[in-house]
């Protein structure tokens, strides 16, 4: 019988860098995401864990330090939210290319300015292009079980990318719920010895990594992290799966939630599936036969899968926490449309930016609103706002 | 530059997996200007040696011999660093 313990989001997340043991962990604190790292550091000061903490002086630095350990052939992680991931951003996608497999758990929080420090998802979305793969969770379980995950994901000898595990800031990271743990002696099983592709400090075989590459071969190396991207969404099926066996929680590309018989339905990343799950019941009790499809995958983003899923779908919302200034509507939208093949009714909502609330009850209306277009077949706007003051 | 390799076969993350192979890689065409070494002026200190940052300069039994043309990028921190009293480098407009 696996233990099963209160945990807050972040706490999940160091559970689970704790029973993996990775090598290396090049860390600096930013709200909400300072607590993971935090717990995680205890761990290293008390002996539970082996790994070489590093105590960087940015999140530049931070994913710098991650970019050499990682070359070094060293399973390696660090941890971030917000400012601190726009700032490590140019050294990301440096790490994306180069095919290391750092492990971050994203603790999503919005972007300056103004200041804030609630949750959306704006953060990770800013590094949407960035060769990382991206998993986001709807609870404190589903972060302990991705992160864990995360490294056989992103280590497969096919795929070999940085993993972010995404993780709603104080929705899901300060939110205490039960949380099973398999614990380290499985989660070192499930994600066995790390042996790296190439080492750099291995000098009886030199390389060179990060070289420059010009007309000659930069294109390549592209076109080979989108392979990379396509292998992933086997992989993450498979691992997801032989999780499944281990813990009786499998995972998948993504989450349908009564969708087979649904007229209407929301797409959603995040915790906010949660939330429009209940929505989801409370709509088929009015009569509304509502259904959700939670994304976890992000990156790779799953799109023929999605409208297979949607196709019977009469009407459907896409919930974005981020926004895409100029373009109407938010990325998720406009990646889900980009795959639908006619039939239903699309709309945008954007969402829960900064943090503002979203509710069952936002929800139960944008399932109404979408029963009343799939009626009507009229249209009053594909871009809309849930929360937002308009006059 | 014939034999390019496709992204199927080629090594992945721009990794280069052998040692050395910069010594392929010829750089001298970006050079705009180009030092040209006198021999009856340079007192043979090493400190061109020491500072080129593309190992461009040829020394033979502890003596300066002259340039790697195939890799001095023309940068002129040896013609810089030469002592003022030898004045054994100069640089010149490569054309």
């Amino acid at each position: 019988m696996n233990k099963r313990v209160p945990l807050t989001g972040n706490d999940a997340g160091a559970e689970a860098l704790k029973d993996v043991n990775p090598d290396v962990a090049a860390v600096f604190p930013i709200t909400p995401q300072t607590e993971l790292m935090h717990q995680f550091a205890s761990y290293v000061h008390d002996g539970v864990v082996d790994t070489e903490l590093i105590l960087v002086e940015s999140e530049h630095s931070a994913q710098s330090a991650c970019f050499g350990a990682a070359s070094a052939g060293a399973r390696t992680v660090t941890a971030t939210s917000s400012q601190g991931l726009l700032l490590m951003a140019e050294i990301c996608a440096i790490t994306a290319a180069t095919r290391l497999p750092v492990v971050m758990p994203v603790v999503n929080r919005a972007i300056s300015a103004p200041v804030n420090i609630g949750c959306d998802h704006s953060d990770s979305m800013f590094l949407r292009d960035a060769g990382w793969i991206q998993l986001y969770c709807e609870n404190s379980q589903e972060v302990y079980d991705t992160v864990v995950q995360a490294f056989r994901i992103g280590e497969h000898k096919d795929v070999l990318l940085p993993v972010m595990v995404c993780l709603d800031g104080f929705i899901i990271s300060h939110t205490m719920e039960g949380v099973e743990l398999i614990g380290p002696e499985a989660a070192r099983q499930f994600v066995g010895e790390y042996d790296a592709a190439f080492r750099l400090l291995d000098t009886a075989k030199p390389i060179t990594v990060g070289p420059l590459h010009l007309t000659d071969y930069y294109f390549e190396c592209k076109r080979q992290v989108v392979e990379a991207m396509a292998t992933a969404r086997r992989v993450i099926v498979e691992v997801g799966k032989e999780y499944g066996r281990l813990t009786g929680r499998e995972y998948a590309i993504f989450e349908p939630y009564r969708l087979d018989d649904a007229e209407v339905a929301i797409v959603a990343l995040g915790s906010t599936c949660g939330t429009a799950k209940v929505a989801a019941d409370r709509a088929r009790e009015k009569g509304i036969r509502a259904g959700v499809l939670k994304l976890r995958s992000f990156r790779p983003f799953p799109g023929e899968e999605i409208a297979e899923a949607l196709r019977h779908v009469g009407a459907v919302a896409v919930l974005d926490r981020s926004i895409s200034y100029g373009l109407p509507g938010g990325p998720l939208f406009h990646e889900v449309r980009s795959f639908a093949n006619g039939g239903a009714v699309l709309v945008s909502y954007v969402y829960g930016l900064g943090g503002r609330d979203i509710t069952p009850s936002d929800l139960q209306g944008v399932f109404a609103e979408l029963a009343a277009k799939r009626q009507s077949g009229e249209s009053d706007g594909v871009f809309r706002y849930i929360g937002l003051r308009e006059s | 530059m014939s034999e390019l390799l496709s992204w199927k076969d080629m090594p992945i993350g721009g990794i280069i997996f052998e040692s050395g192979s910069s010594q392929r890689y010829v750089t001298g065409g970006w050079r705009t200007y180009k030092p040209i070494h006198a021999q009856d002026r340079c007192v043979h200190c090493l400190r061109c040696w020491i500072l080129c940052p593309d190992s461009a300069v040829l020394v033979e039994n502890g003596r300066v011999v002259g340039f790697d043309y195939d890799h001095c990028k023309g940068c002129g921190i040896c013609a810089r660093e030469c002592p003022a009293k030898c004045h054994a480098i100069e640089m010149e407009l490569d054309r």
